[in-house]
């Protein structure tokens, strides 16, 4: 097993112990089946569009609760420093927690596949939609987990770990969704704000696969992973 | 106990020259150079922000040094900073561990971590569980341990790779008298076979464990040599302490005048007024204790004690890093 698997497992295995965790998971559970209820009535097309959408809203506040500690705990705690004299690279500890909160999330997402199937039991499904729609939340999940362990990475506080992630993902994703539907602002920052998380991810909550939003997703993922990999690395500057 | 090291100069296991730390403007460690030869127990003494925990993180791989270098079992901390900490145990100050976990867990998890198969894992954990006194606890909470258990598990990490070096940042601080004679045991024990550099403020620690002392104060070494060395250095010597009824100036005078006594001091006394203390300054070479109870007896002052106090490392601790402050601030101003 590689050492960042390593990581990821203890990182995994430390939610489960977590009561912010657990709090987290039913907040999000809630706000899935109030926005799945709205749409589950008679005469509504069998689709989880809308539930995807508010997915997307409720982790902007959801991440960075959960990633807050991934790294501003082991520097508040110096764990970072029996961490950091075992044989691992920098490398391996940001991709460890990356993944290790990854699992986390996927274990998170599962128990909304209850509302796939109670839909299944009511009409005929089209199934590419979810599985592209789960697709997307997966990647914004990723991508937003690197941005929140970035923000880990910047302070030993959780607190301002957590507001900064949040404002972070917020200005990523909710500003854009208002700024493009606003006719006084010129050409360039509606084309700007059209780039930006939320539009990007609609289309795979409406069924479309585009490479280019995968590329998008992936890409800000590594490049928030790299700067986490630096902002480790930056101790040694000092 | 086996224990080897001194004497036989091998290739040293701990080699440091000129190592230097940097902060900012500050100079936390100004280029030391010392060797741990192999089998050795180490005590790295000083006051604290001397640089001691500094120079650990150098040589753990923490910190990369500003300048200087320094390789561990052969290894280079900067080039071959992976082998380097393949190659030692490091318990952190303040042991610094992931709360939440279950002891046996976290030896584990860094087990998994230093690439140990599932075997060997499952030997070494039961093997520092039971040497590190921790097999009653293994399934506990690390949280709810108490400072001396959580000393402990840092101490069981340290040794689970089985490293030839274990490097151990103030061991002993927060443990229960007890506790701190088990673990200075241990750490004997873990001598000749591993070798180890241990930091401590507390100068019986280094008498009761260290084969060599190495003196840093204010990011130098102020000196080093084998406890006995230290003790005997020249800057030492041994004083006389006499207590006894007359007046000050009269029992200082009388001393005086006493052949081998260099100096005098009259220290301060609380409780009988009446009574004063006396330390004679030796010279060289004499133990002048019958001549001052001879002195006594024919000024007839009432005697209550006459005693050679022995030079402690304390002693010499105190002046040495006082020099080292002195010369800090000199250099300052």
């Amino acid at each position: 097993m590689s050492r960042s698997t390593v990581i990821a497992r203890r990182e995994l295995g430390s939610y489960f112990v977590s009561p912010i965790a657990y709090v987290a998971m039913a907040l999000f559970l809630i706000v899935c089946g109030i926005a799945f209820w709205d749409d589950f009535q008679p005469g509504q097309p069998a689709e989880l569009r809308h539930l995807f959408d508010w997915m997307v809203w409720i982790l902007v506040a959801i991440v960075p609760v959960l990633c807050m500690g991934l790294l501003a705990q082991e520097w508040a705690n110096g764990t970072i420093e029996t961490l950091m004299t075992a044989p691992v690279a920098e490398m391996d500890v940001v991709l460890g927690k990356f993944l290790g909160s990854l699992g986390f999330f996927a274990l998170l997402l599962a128990p909304t596949l209850f509302f796939v199937l109670m839909l299944r039991l009511y009409a005929p499904l089209d199934y590419g939609p979810i599985v592209s729609g789960y697709l997307g939340i997966l990647l914004v999940g990723a991508l937003f987990i690197a941005v929140a362990l970035f923000c880990s990475s910047l302070t030993r506080s959780q607190v301002v770990a957590a507001a900064l992630a949040a404002a972070l993902l917020f200005a990523m994703t909710i500003v854009p969704y208002y700024v493009v539907s606003k006719g006084t602002l010129s050409a360039f920052w509606r084309g700007a704000a059209d780039q930006a998380v939320f539009r990007r991810y609609t289309d795979f909550s409406k069924g479309i696969i585009d490479s280019g939003n995968i590329v998008f997703f992936v890409a800000a993922t590594a490049v928030f992973l790299f700067l986490t990999v630096k902002v480790l690395e930056s101790r040694r500057w000092k | 106990m086996g224990r080897g090291g001194i004497g036989e100069r091998g290739t040293p296991v701990i080699s440091v020259q000129n190592l230097t730390k940097v902060y900012g403007q500050t100079l936390a460690v100004d280029h030391i150079s010392f060797e741990v030869q192999k089998g050795d127990v180490v005590g790295f003494l000083g006051p604290n922000g001397a640089g001691k925990s500094t120079t650990m993180r150098m040589l753990t791989c923490y910190l990369p040094p500003t300048g200087g270098t320094a390789t561990v079992n052969g290894f280079d901390i900067f080039h071959q900073s992976e082998q380097v900490r393949e190659n030692l145990g490091y318990l952190p100050e303040n042991v610094p561990l992931y709360m939440e976990m279950k002891v046996e867990e976290y030896l584990d998890f860094r087990g998994r971590l230093r690439k140990m198969d599932r075997a060997s894992r499952r030997k070494r954990i039961d093997y520092v569980l039971e040497r590190c006194w921790l097999t009653n606890v293994r399934s506990r909470a690390i949280g709810h341990l108490s400072k001396g258990y959580r000393q402990r598990v840092g101490l069981a990490d340290a040794l689970l790779h089985n490293p030839p070096v274990l490097i151990l940042d103030e061991p002993t601080v927060g443990l229960d008298p007890t506790q701190i004679r088990e673990t200075r045991k241990l750490v004997r024990e873990l001598g000749g076979e591993h070798t180890l550099l241990l930091s401590t403020h507390i100068l019986p620690e280094v008498e009761a464990v260290c084969d060599r002392v190495i003196v840093i104060a204010g990011g130098k070494i102020a000196a080093q040599g084998t406890p006995d060395e230290l003790r005997n250095s020249r800057r030492l010597q041994a004083r006389v302490l006499v207590e006894c009824k007359g007046s000050a100036e009269a029992v200082r005078g009388a001393f005086e005048n006493l052949s081998g006594v260099a100096k005098v001091e009259m220290l301060p006394m609380d409780g009988d007024k009446s009574y004063v203390t006396a330390a004679l300054r030796t010279k060289e070479g004499y133990d002048v204790r019958e001549e001052a109870a001879r002195l006594v007896m024919q000024q007839g002052w009432a005697l209550r004690e006459i005693r050679l106090e022995q030079a402690t490392l304390e002693e010499f601790f105190i002046q040495v890093t006082a020099n080292q402050a002195m010369a800090q601030t000199g250099g300052a101003a």
